[in-house]
């Protein structure tokens, strides 16, 4: 079962060197609270694993800023030129994975499994090194398993079973990256206090749900 | 890029959208297409970042912090619209389950090889989604400018940058012309009106088969 913990506590788990499989897209969805903390303690040589790079001063963005990158898996930053720079300074390591590679690589070690096999990215240069593997003859890449410590994700609204459901399109890459950290850390608006969410309609079940931070932005 | 080009090419990809279909319109010009669909067809959009059903821009004022597209840019659902995860979102699009995507591209070549990801030595933004998208789409539509901003042919022999994925594109819309990718190479389907065949074939680098209709 979960435990509720201050922003503070969530950053003072997390070290340097850590691999962070971060929810959101594009700055929506992003856990800003525990992020504000991650730079208030100032933990660096991150791996953050994403999809978008977000934006200056937003999301991964505000990592990047504070110089506590050390290297990132997303499919997309071509909407922050902070991390650009710092990947062409040499700063920052990158990976780029094609989106849907990313997400099933992620929800690969969530799952247990080793891996995936994808067509995207044969005939390209994301199929360098790769080993290729015909099932029914058709190739596929062996894309591995993308392991994390952490999963930092944002919700909406948690009950006191630690189950999920998120707004919109802030649920984006937050159920996936949920599933695949050894600790997840949910940024929730609200906690139900006298209700539970509808068991048809939970998103993210709370047996995936170690702790649960409240953001800044929710409901007091 | 002039407005009337931009309309054109928006107008002409939108005829090729089916009623019933499901579409994923890439960013910038590939979206000009959701404005020309004609009336009493259902086209139903799909923005990568986790909606089917995208409606228009919400106006001013009226934006929701939690509903963008996969540009970032502010959108509406419409009735009927779904959200999911990514994972969902992407297995919707590798799955053979989109009938379109369209996309810009900086090349495609006469065997349907796409090139819209990466300038080798300039910024790389990333490939986003559309490896995923080209590699699952049923129908992969082009809709770009003929030529690049220096004049320079798009429509190759054989693409010189990085692929996106190789025999993916079905279609190529510019404000030129229409071309059908086939197995014997590129097909003039169609001249836009106040262009000549002579014009087409010098902004077009690939060969391109011409039939006797349009000589």
């Amino acid at each position: 079962m979960f435990q509720l913990i201050s922003a503070e506590e969530a950053a003072a788990m997390i070290k340097p060197h850590s691999r962070i499989a971060l929810g959101g897209f594009l700055a929506v969805g992003t856990p800003e609270t525990i992020l504000d903390a991650i730079v208030e303690a100032g933990i660096d040589n991150l791996h953050i694993i994403a999809i978008t790079s977000d934006y200056i001063g937003k999301g991964i963005g505000k990592l990047v800023d504070a110089h506590l990158v050390k290297s990132v898996q997303v499919s997309h930053m071509g909407t922050n030129k902070n991390i650009q720079d710092q990947v062409n300074s040499g700063e920052i390591q990158s990976e780029l994975i094609p989106q849907g590679t990313l997400m099933e690589r992620v929800r690969a070690f969530g799952a247990g499994l080793g891996g995936v096999l994808t067509p995207t990215g044969l005939g390209t240069i994301v199929a360098e090194g790769k080993q290729i593997i015909m099932v029914d003859g058709m190739d596929y890449l062996l894309e591995p398993a993308i392991p994390s410590d952490f999963a930092l994700i944002r919700a909406h609204k948690a009950d006191k079973a630690g189950n999920l459901i998120y707004r919109k399109t802030a649920r984006n890459g937050n159920p996936i990256m949920a599933m695949a950290g050894r600790i997840t850390i949910a940024e929730v608006d609200e906690i139900l206090e006298d209700e539970y969410i509808d068991p048809e309609t939970v998103i993210t079940p709370g047996i995936f749900v170690n702790y649960i931070v409240l953001s800044k932005e929710g409901k007091k | 890029m002039t407005d009337d080009k931009r309309t054109h090419i928006g107008k002409r990809v939108a005829l090729e959208l089916k009623d019933g279909d499901y579409v994923n319109l890439g960013i910038g010009l590939p979206t000009e297409a959701a404005n020309h669909i004609p009336e009493g067809r259902k086209v139903v959009f799909q923005s990568e970042n986790g909606i089917m059903g995208v409606g228009p821009a919400p106006a001013e004022g009226q934006e929701d912090k939690d509903m963008i597209n996969a540009g970032g840019g502010y959108i509406t659902a419409v009735p009927g619209a779904s959200f999911f995860d990514s994972a969902t979102s992407f297995a919707i699009i590798r799955g053979k389950h989109i009938d379109v995507t369209v996309l810009g591209s900086l090349q495609v070549d006469q065997k349907g090889n796409l090139a819209n990801w990466m300038i080798p030595g300039k910024l790389i933004p990333g490939m986003g989604g559309a490896m995923d998208l080209v590699t699952g789409a049923k129908k992969v539509i082009v809709a770009m400018e003929h030529c690049d901003k220096h004049g320079n042919p798009k429509i190759l022999k054989e693409c010189t940058l990085p692929l996106t994925a190789p025999h993916c594109v079905n279609l190529i819309i510019t404000e030129m012309a229409v071309i059908e990718v086939t197995p014997q190479g590129l097909l003039l389907k169609e001249i836009t009106e106040g262009y000549t065949l002579q014009e087409v074939l010098t902004a077009t680098e690939a060969e391109l088969i011409v039939p006797d209709k349009l000589k």
